[in-house]
């Protein structure tokens, strides 16, 4: 492999590693940052299935209602097994695994920062995974509390609960661990002339949220703790009785909950970011704008945590300083679909499949930001909490925003990572399958929301069943349409037409100036950064 | 290999990220079980202990080898230094949640608890902290900030002053001074744990004050509790900084084992002031 990498002339090898293992220890023990960034990804997409699954479950027991298929108690399981698993199983570990791919090509590095560490990074996910999965089968089941953990109920749960504490606890070391790293190789490593300003929006957006993990990863921490020792050693943090406060896990949870949605869209962000400017051959609109819009969504998330409890009981002056903060945050995101939506404008544009999700998600993200708007106000809020909107306005987000975008991501560097291209044709039935099923499923939750039908329940009233009934058809048609992304993407690792090194005319950055599939190893030596190399 | 090659390291393929996984699914299941009164518990946590050690002394004996091999350049060192900086803070954002509940609870929920609201259900409590809550029978005293937690913060002061004295050592080449500053300075952290320690006991047996006492032992116990641990995790560290150096490690200007393990000392000297203040004192 070394043989054909182009870049630099009459480099040597740096202290020989490339000689790494074969086979399955080639994994276990590899410092490399494509064979974790692999990892990652690969283990990513497997948690979506079994978190994909149990939506499904989830989405079949409610498409009539009564009960069908599963108890209310394997319901709650299901629900926050879902949550825990899709947020920290899913969704983080694929942008972990985009970084890892991608930000040592982007700013010039050899690997990252501390690459034993970074192994380690991923592989205390299984354990975790398996911590997770393995609680359904204990006596009492899964912790069934919802992914949100609230006491009292999650002091009174079985052993299950330990095992997702535990869980949350090492997915917790592994966050904290990449984020340092991810943190570190863009504060160090970059290549020389490659300035802050000057670099990716995609590494703008990890610095940024590599930032909150480390303050917010060890906050969860310290809150599943509290609720171990209250659940073992007799400790009253959240009892009234000794003077603690149930709502004060709402308090810690949340502060680490809230900026934890940015930790999954401001990635996202990155990822748009790079692609539309590449298909709309123009570079991005407002860069400095968009750095100082990432930066002031990170500081505001820390001071809006308690929007989400604003019916547990709280001065209405709080009440207002929560919902004022909250809404604050529209401007910077307004500021950055407004930036998008002006690189597109007179933009040469094509749309390839990883431009038809970046657009996906560019209108599915800002439906899911203004329904956010609606629920930031409190009035409002007092009849739509904990009901079927708040579940549309999540996945909206979560999925149409953080998910399309993680698809963008896989269309987008495919060529880079696997040597050839994907199938287009099949990538565009991938994209029109997902958006038209999503919207089947999550749209008309909107409307079960608001005609009151609660959410985190197995069984409804009957004037539900119509809106229930399209919505669980489209979760079903947007789960089996994963399986057609699976098939394209073997299909592009296991052969196609080749890729050039730059497979998208208008794409720019470093990444681009190294050979299709990228060497193993890629900048041995520091790449040469000129004006016209600059950020994308 | 050439200078510019050698710009850039990149560590050999190693084992032990998936040992140091192993011990932490054993640590976390043997915990899950012993909580649950199930028989193998401390077994399977015990197996853990011994498995992270082992990832410990192989893992951070390979980085040592590699730092006195010359391996390592500025820009590592460099990388080490935010590495740790940020590892630090996370450390604070720890902390923070149980100084967050501290506060809390002494401004928010004890307060509302005696509030005319709540009358009703706690009649006739009174909100004044120390308290263990409204449901809380028994007696106890609370523990006084000016006996041995005074000693205590006069100790980890002087000990941040003995290490930095060390520190001086060690730039100087004074390894003499580098040795009596650390030794010192372990002994000091030594006695600080044996302090708390007897304070503990002492809670127990006198005061009447436990982790079960309310929110006041809560949040006593937590907090001092976890930074004892962070106590001797530091003395732990510094301890075999201390080995090294009898070893003959370190250089005036290559020592960054060294500082960042004194930059966690200064960290735990800073969160016990906090506690002494708000904890203790007032």
């Amino acid at each position: 492999m070394e043989a054909t990498h182009a870049h630099g002339a009459g480099h040597a090898h740096g202290d020989g590693h490339s000689h790494h293992p074969k086979g399955i220890m080639r994994w276990i023990t590899t410092t490399n940052h494509k064979d974790i960034g692999t990892m990652y990804l690969w283990f990513s997409f497997a948690m979506f299935m079994v978190g994909g699954v149990m939506a499904l479950i989830i989405r079949a027991e409610l498409f009539q209602p009564g009960l069908q298929y599963v108890q209310p108690e394997f319901f709650n399981q299901m629900i926050t097994l879902h949550g825990l698993i899709m947020v920290f199983g899913a969704i983080m570990p694929a942008f972990v695994g985009f970084a890892n791919w991608m930000l040592p090509m982007m700013i010039g590095a050899p690997d990252m920062a501390f690459a034993r560490m970074n192994n380690w990074s991923f592989w205390l996910l299984p354990p975790a995974g398996i911590l997770l999965t393995a609680s359904m089968f204990v006596p009492g089941g899964a912790a069934g509390t919802g992914w949100t953990l609230y006491p009292p109920l999650s002091i009174q749960m079985g052993i299950g609960m330990d095992m997702a504490i535990f869980a949350v606890h090492i997915l917790g070391m592994s966050s904290i661990m990449g984020s340092i790293n991810i943190v570190t190789t863009i504060l160090n490593l970059r290549a020389p002339g490659m300035t802050l300003m000057r670099m990716p929006m995609f590494c703008w957006t990890w610095l940024i949220t590599g930032f909150l993990l480390i303050a917010v990863m060890p906050v969860l921490a310290g809150a599943v703790t509290m609720i171990l020792t209250d659940r073992h050693f007799g400790t009253s943090f959240f009892s009234a009785a000794g003077g603690g406060d149930p709502v004060l896990f709402q308090h810690i949870f949340w502060f680490f909950g809230h900026p934890e949605v940015y930790i999954i869209a401001l990635p996202a962000f990155g990822v748009v970011s790079h692609v539309i400017p590449a298909f709309a051959r123009k570079p991005i609109f407002g860069y400095t704008s968009m750095v100082y819009a990432i930066a002031s969504i990170a500081l505001i998330s820390f001071i809006v945590w308690a929007h989400h409890m604003y019916v547990v009981g709280m001065p209405v002056a709080g009440q207002l300083y929560f919902m004022y903060a909250t809404i604050l945050i529209a401007v910077p995101t307004g500021v950055k679909v407004f930036n998008w939506v002006a690189t597109m404008w007179r933009g040469s544009m094509t749309f390839e499949t990883p431009m038809l999700f970046a657009l996906g998600f560019l209108f599915l993200f800002t439906i899911g930001g203004f329904t956010g708007l609606v629920l930031s106000n409190t009035a409002i809020d007092v009849q739509l909490q904990d009901t079927y909107y708040v579940v549309a306005h999540f996945h909206y987000v979560m999925v149409a925003g953080a998910l399309f975008s993680a698809f963008a991501a896989v269309y987008y560097w495919l060529p880079k990572w696997t040597g050839h291209m994907y199938d287009e044709t099949l990538g565009k039935w991938h994209f029109w399958l997902s958006i038209v099923s999503f919207n089947i499923a999550f749209f008309p939750q909107h409307f079960l929301g608001l005609a009151g039908m609660p959410r985190r329940i197995p069984d409804y009233a009957l004037q539900f069943a119509d809106f229930n009934q399209v919505s669980t058809i489209g979760a079903f048609g947007f789960g089996l349409s994963q399986l057609l992304f699976l098939y394209v993407v073997l299909k592009a690792i296991r052969g196609g037409e080749k890729a050039a090194a730059k497979p998208w005319e208008g794409a720019t950055g470093l990444e681009w100036t190294v050979p299709s599939p990228a060497p193993y190893h890629t900048f041995e030596e520091p790449p040469v950064l000129t004006e016209a190399k600059g950020h994308a | 290999m050439n200078q510019q090659a050698s710009r850039y390291f990149v560590p050999d393929p190693s084992h032990f990220p998936l040992v140091g996984s192993a011990a932490l699914f054993l640590l976390a299941s043997g915990a899950v079980l012993w909580m649950n009164k199930l028989a193998p518990g401390p077994y399977v946590v015990l197996a853990g202990f011994v498995v992270l050690l082992f990832m410990l002394f192989g893992w951070f004996g390979r980085v040592i080898d590699e730092s006195e091999g010359g391996r390592y350049n500025k820009q590592v060192d460099v990388s080490f230094r935010w590495g740790m900086s940020w590892f630090i803070f996370s450390e604070v954002m720890f902390f923070a949640a149980f100084f967050g509940a501290l506060f809390y609870v002494r401004v928010l929920s004890v307060p509302d608890l005696a509030s005319a609201e709540q009358q009703l259900l706690w009649p006739g409590f009174n909100a004044d902290w120390p308290s263990a809550g409204p449901k809380f029978a028994e007696q106890f005293t609370p523990m006084g900030a000016m006996g041995i937690p005074l000693i205590n913060t006069l100790l980890l002061l002087s000990s941040g002053a003995t290490l930095t004295w060390a520190h001086w050592g060690l730039v100087a080449g004074k390894r003499g001074q580098l040795k009596l500053g650390l030794m010192l300075t372990i002994a000091l952290g030594l006695i600080f744990l044996s302090l708390q320690v007897y304070e503990y006991v002492h809670a127990y047996q006198d005061l009447n004050l436990k982790l079960t006492t309310g929110v006041y032992g809560s949040t006593f116990f937590m907090l001092t509790g976890f930074h004892g641990l962070h106590v001797t995790i530091g003395a732990t560290m510094l301890l075999v900084i201390l080995f090294r150096v009898m070893a003959g490690h370190f250089k005036p200007d290559h020592h960054f084992a060294f500082e960042a393990v004194a930059w966690y000392w200064h960290f735990v000297d800073v969160v016990w002031l906090f506690l002494f203040v708000v904890v203790y004192w007032l």
